[in-house]
């Protein structure tokens, strides 16, 4: 089985941000990346499909030069190749991604292609559905259980105040959600063998972009509110401000 | 291009979603704003009544396709729904009907759809939408980034848009009109079995009462609930009870195993924006923050005082949990 899995780079999200001079995106200073973490569950379930029924997994990642590390994070937790594709523009958005990323995956030709439900820095859950218009693909999103066999997939999706149960055939996209697996920590086997496993770097074809931030700006930090803390008769004013002040109760 | 408005509503369980009239009334509201037209579309076989609620809001004509109908292009009775040809029947109208733009929810459901959508009609898309303004007669988004520590304003350079909007941060204004519904002709939205490349089979629902992405009122338990190795959920769930609230979780609670995935609030769990939030025991990480941060009002109740929780909160009380909480159930059943 040839399986891809497509990943991303994000500022870890304990990192402060700061804005950087152009007031429209953040400054890299000081900025630690990390496997989106929603990516993680996906490059597990690549490389758990890859040990069930065979086959190699290549991780592909869409960024700038800072990004192409990424791909080596997904060869430590199994990943067998690398596709990077380097951007030379930093001002791509989510559809400049998906049309780059699905000109590699058509080329690549996959049976089944894993990615994160959204990556946690501008948290869109736009790059999966897009891939599936464009490669006119199944896609099932927000997935917490899957079942391969043969060319049928039932998977389990999160919805609001459920789960759903979907059937649908590869090739097909499954965006990953905490719950489908716990992703493997990388041991000094596999951070070792990841050193000799090959990256691809391809040019950006495509630097079309559909949006534009026109600001950025961190939200005013809130006044404090009123915080109480003398003894148990605090509830009772804790109420009364949610019914006169606040008037939500 | 003329500006003609499209807001896409979400039926579920055979009846209106409460976001439906969210949508709406932004929809009216951008209309005003933007001195032109908008419509309102459904893909249900609810009924015309429930479907009419939203004339309270603004609606004064409603396109309503048949799921029904829509399925049996399929060729296939045994599913639910399909993802895929919802999209396709909303984008065909959408061209159709010749909107400019399409509003709709931010829900799991509607993320799912929304890129989708922009593909087929050739429109930019602006996802998880707080504010929207205009500047220069055009419509400016303004949506939270990197798990709400910042704030983008983001333009589109299409001639299309699609905006998927936050659920419970626009609020529902009544606006009473006059409703025609008129039911769409299956046949005008050129649907075919190729465009049904899943199939919802079943739709198990959490057995909680209230999920909290739909939930107005969330109390949210964090670690500071276990004591001697128990997670005292009784706690929140009779102050959720009392409040009409739903429960909700940390993540440190559910990886811990004491309560559902379903439950989680957070990065790693669900975005919410109720109009209040009690937040019980939680310290207040990052994570945590981003699926909350948003909330109206926010309630933190926590013994340690320096917890970065009381930052954001709004009313708060330092104090044990397992004296406060019940003394705050005791109060609001007074007042209930």
């Amino acid at each position: 089985m040839k399986i891809a899995v497509c990943i991303s780079y994000v500022p870890d999200s304990i990192t402060k941000i700061k804005i950087s001079d152009t007031g429209k995106s953040i400054s890299g200073d000081g900025v630690s990346y990390i496997l989106n973490p929603y990516d993680e569950f996906a490059v597990e379930e690549a490389v758990r499909t890859k040990e069930k029924f065979g086959g190699e997994v290549y991780a592909i990642s869409f960024g700038t030069e800072k990004d192409r590390d990424v791909i080596k994070k997904a060869f430590q937790q199994g990943a067998d190749k690398g596709i990077f594709i380097l951007s030379e523009n930093e001002n791509y958005d989510s559809y400049t991604v998906a049309k780059n990323l699905a000109d590699t995956i058509k080329k690549l030709s996959p049976d089944i292609i894993f990615t994160g439900k959204q990556s946690i820095d501008f948290d869109g859950y736009l790059v999966p559905n897009f891939l599936s218009e464009i490669l006119e693909l199944p896609s099932v999103n927000i997935t917490t259980k899957l079942e391969i066999s043969d060319n049928n997939v039932k998977a389990e999706r999160d919805t609001e105040g459920g789960k759903e149960t979907i059937e649908f055939k590869l090739p097909a996209i499954i965006t990953t959600q905490k719950g489908i697996n716990e992703p493997r920590y990388p041991n000094i086997k596999s951070i070792m063998a990841a050193k000799s496993k090959p990256i691809e770097t391809i040019k950006a074809k495509f630097n079309d972009s559909l949006t534009e931030i026109t600001e950025m700006k961190i939200p005013p930090l809130k006044s404090r509110g009123k915080i109480f803390s003398n003894s148990t008769s605090d509830a009772g004013e804790l109420v009364r401000l949610l019914r006169e002040e606040a008037k939500i109760i | 291009m003329e500006n003609k408005i499209l807001a896409y509503i979400e039926t579920k369980q055979d009846k209106l979603k409460n976001n439906a009239y969210e949508i709406v009334s932004a929809a009216r509201q951008t209309a005003e704003r933007l001195n032109c037209e908008f419509d309102v579309l459904a893909i249900t076989d609810i009924s015309d009544e429930d479907l009419k609620i939203t004339g309270k809001y603004g609606a004064e004509k409603i396109y309503k396709v048949s799921l029904k109908e829509l399925n049996a292009k399929s060729g296939k009775t045994d599913f639910i729904y399909s993802y895929s040809a919802n999209a396709v029947a909303i984008s065909n109208f959408f061209i159709l009907k010749g909107y400019s733009i399409l509003l709709l929810s931010a829900t799991m459901t509607g993320r799912d759809s929304a890129p989708r959508i922009a593909i087929k009609t050739e429109s930019a898309i602006i996802p998880d939408v707080t504010e929207l303004e205009i500047e220069n007669e055009k419509l400016i988004a303004v949506r939270p980034v990197y798990a709400g520590k910042s704030n983008v304003k983001v333009k589109h350079k299409t001639d299309k848009v699609i905006f998927s909007l936050r659920p419970n941060v626009f609020k529902a204004i009544l606006n009473e009109k006059e409703t025609t519904i008129e039911n769409v002709n299956i046949d005008s939205l050129n649907i075919s079995a190729y465009d049904f490349k899943d199939f919802v089979k079943e739709i198990k629902l959490s057995s909680a009462k209230l999920d909290v992405s739909d939930a107005d009122r969330i109390v949210s338990g964090g670690r500071g609930l276990r004591k001697d190795d128990v997670y005292h959920y009784e706690l929140i769930e009779e102050l959720a009870n009392t409040i009409g609230a739903a429960t909700g979780a940390s993540r440190a609670v559910v990886d811990a195993g004491w309560r559902p995935q379903i439950e989680q609030v957070g990065q790693t769990g669900k975005t919410v924006s109720p109009s209040l939030y009690i937040a019980c025991g939680i310290s207040g990480a990052i994570q945590h923050l981003a699926g909350m941060s948003s909330s109206k009002c926010i309630v933190a109740i926590n013994k340690d005082k320096d917890a970065p929780i009381f930052q954001t909160a709004d009313y708060g009380i330092i104090g044990d949990l397992f004296e406060v909480i019940p003394e705050l159930t005791k109060e609001f059943k007074k007042v209930l």
